[in-house]
């Protein structure tokens, strides 16, 4: 029997020569990645386990990136920041995207890739369930708490069981109106939120190959919403190039064998497929597009690690050229890079952020922002019975902020056509003759 | 860790995702400072709909007052835990009081991190339960014979035996256990 991307990674890591589901095995971690959210926990346990002068197991393989909670007037926000300064700089880390300077750069897992810290065949964890995206660059990438972090912080190690696999073949061609977003919530919605747990989520087939590296980013993204251990995808020659422009670190490719074994392969002719939605609030409602069409809507959302990258906003930037939005439309680049792009790049003579300005929308600084509501002073946060179309991850009870809000999680261009009309609008009609 | 656990059941649904356990807002807090940590217990599980808390009357509070809750055994569905990787959620559930929770499937991070950080117990059960028990039924868990009587119904359920992470939950957490290992 022949073993599939993510067991030989594994096997890799263990140092053996090959594994199989279920075997418990200790691994050696490439690289580790934290946040301020469950930074300065990882950091006590990490100090009060391995006592207050250990050093990291590597110090340039230990990468914090403060993301959630950056622009709000919470004093202990603030002060989880500075726990991750002092710690960087007791460390000596040399990859701290320090907020308040020009090394800020905002969501972890888009920056993650953009910095060169994922390479394919690596083992990656992160203090961050949506890890997972790392996969879109044949990784093995793992959300993890704090403890596993303190001690993969102390000895560069962690014990993993290795998942049974489940295999997603995408055949045929996307049609123009819809997004690697429609092709994860339909995923999810065929095996449920719950459908892949503790499980790998390997996705592979022509629609898979003819992505983009960001769209692929937003199939292992949410692989988590179906309950997986990681999601992955081997990598080809565009991997490759997306990596090599980024770093000169080394990798190792791997390919799934032939005769490699899976818990179950589902396959999908993309082109039967339209634009979904996941309705409040699981991440597995899912609903056609032509089912939920003239929804009410109250507020519309683009942004986060799911929906908030330059892919995103051009998507979002060509149904918006030229239009006004009919509801409040916030728009919260994941990046200072992202945002930087959004200034430059355009479309005719417009550059995307004015595009957005000139619709009405408005526009926040980097981060996760309202994804996971936050602070009460969190911009986009919902504090009422909102009605929101979001490019983000989880929808579930009070996710934006208030209990009583409800979200859909739509494509771009689902959640930029909709933004206009104020309902669950099919983005056709808007992407005609571009 | 126990052999035996005593307490009063409370109960939940189906996909208890992190944010319910404990919602973003006070992720703020600090884990691993003295002074915040007690805010864990006091906001565990409040993110559950009125409705959802407390089954099967609901509108019950896992923590009515104060920072600890007079429920030290959650039952709950499928898919416990669901959702983000916060340690905080089943860090929140021990601090304010919790030691067991039962339910049809886990998420697994949140299973993950109630047994490397040795929080609480995370036991899946044979049958659907969150039907059968209720909120305040007195129940005591027999953790060599994986089973739990409801003292309350007089009734008699069994749990899949805890397996590969019961050695992880009797060395205290993960660091303990790797040590035994000799990692």
């Amino acid at each position: 029997m022949g073993m599939n991307i993510t067991e030989k990674i594994m096997a890799k890591a263990a140092g053996k020569d090959s594994v199989k589901a279920g075997d418990n095995i200790w691994v050696n971690v490439n690289v580790l990645m934290t946040h301020d959210v469950c930074g300065p926990g990882t950091i006590g346990i990490f100090k009060d386990k391995f006592g207050a002068d250990a050093k990291v197991f590597d110090k340039e393989n230990v990468v914090i990136i403060p993301d959630h909670y950056i622009f709000t007037e919470d004093k202990r926000a603030h002060r989880n920041i500075d726990i991750l300064t002092d710690f960087a700089k007791e460390q000596d880390i040399p990859h701290y995207y320090q907020p308040g300077t020009d090394t800020y750069m905002g969501v972890c897992h888009v920056t993650l890739p953009e910095k060169g810290h994922v390479r394919p065949g690596e083992i990656i964890l992160g203090t961050d369930s949506h890890t997972c995206t790392h996969g879109a660059l044949g990784a093995f990438a793992t959300g993890v708490g704090n403890t596993d972090a303190a001690f993969a912080l102390g000895t560069g190690k962690t014990w993993l069981k290795v998942p049974e696999t489940i295999k997603f073949i995408l055949n045929g061609t996307m049609s123009d109106t819809m997004m690697a977003k429609d092709l994860i919530l339909h995923m999810i919605g065929e095996i449920g939120f719950d459908g892949a747990t503790y499980n790998a989520m390997e996705f592979a087939g022509e629609a898979v190959d003819a992505m983009t590296i960001e769209d692929r980013m937003t199939i292992c993204n949410m692989a988590i919403e179906a309950g997986g251990k990681s999601g992955i995808i081997a990598a080809d020659a565009k991997a490759e190039a997306y990596v090599k422009e980024r770093t000169d670190v080394p990798y190792t490719l791997f390919q799934s064998d032939e005769d490699a074994d899976y818990k179950a392969v589902y396959t999908f002719n993309v082109n039967d497929l339209e634009p979904t939605v996941a309705a409040p609030s699981a991440p597995d409602k899912r609903r056609a597009i032509s089912t939920v069409i003239g929804t009410e809507l109250t507020r519309s959302y683009i942004g986060s690690c799911t929906g908030g990258k330059i892919s995103d906003f051009a998507a979002a930037a060509q149904i918006l050229n030229n239009q006004t939005v009919g509801i409040d439309t916030f728009i919260v680049p994941s990046t200072t890079f992202v945002e930087k792009q959004m200034n430059e790049y355009k479309i005719g003579d417009k550059t995307y952020m004015q595009i957005f300005k000139d619709a009405g929308c408005r526009i926040g600084p980097p981060s996760c922002s309202a994804c996971l509501g936050g602070p009460d002073d969190t911009f986009g946060r919902t504090h009422g019975q909102e009605i929101v179309v979001s490019t983000t991850n989880r929808n579930f009870p009070g996710r934006m902020g208030s209990m009583q809000a409800q979200v859909y999680l739509a494509s771009p261009y689902v959640a930029a056509a909709s933004a206009i009309t104020g309902k669950l609008t099919d983005p056709a009609p808007y992407l005609q003759g571009k | 860790m126990k052999d035996i656990i005593r307490g009063k059941a409370f109960v939940l649904g189906n996909d208890i995702d992190t944010d319910q356990i404990i919602p973003a807002k006070y992720l703020s807090y600090d884990p691993s400072n003295p002074e915040e940590k007690k805010y864990f217990g006091k906001y565990a599980l409040f993110g559950v709909p009125e409705g959802q808390s407390g089954l099967p009357s609901g509108d019950i509070r896992f923590v009515s007052e104060g920072y600890s809750s007079e429920y030290n055994i959650i039952i709950g569905g499928r898919n416990f835990g669901c959702g983000s990787s916060r340690e905080h959620a089943p860090f929140a559930i021990e601090v304010a009081g919790g030691e067991v929770v039962i339910a049809e499937s886990f998420a697994r991070i949140f299973f993950r991190n109630c047994v490397n950080g040795g929080y609480i117990v995370p036991y899946e059960a044979v049958e659907k339960l969150n039907d059968k028990v209720e909120t305040g039924d007195d129940l005591e868990i027999d953790l060599t014979t994986d089973t739990v009587k409801n003292l309350t119904k007089n009734e008699e359920y069994s749990l899949n035996p805890l397996g590969d992470i019961k050695a992880i939950l009797e060395a205290g957490d993960v660091f303990e256990y790797a040590k035994k290992m000799g990692i």
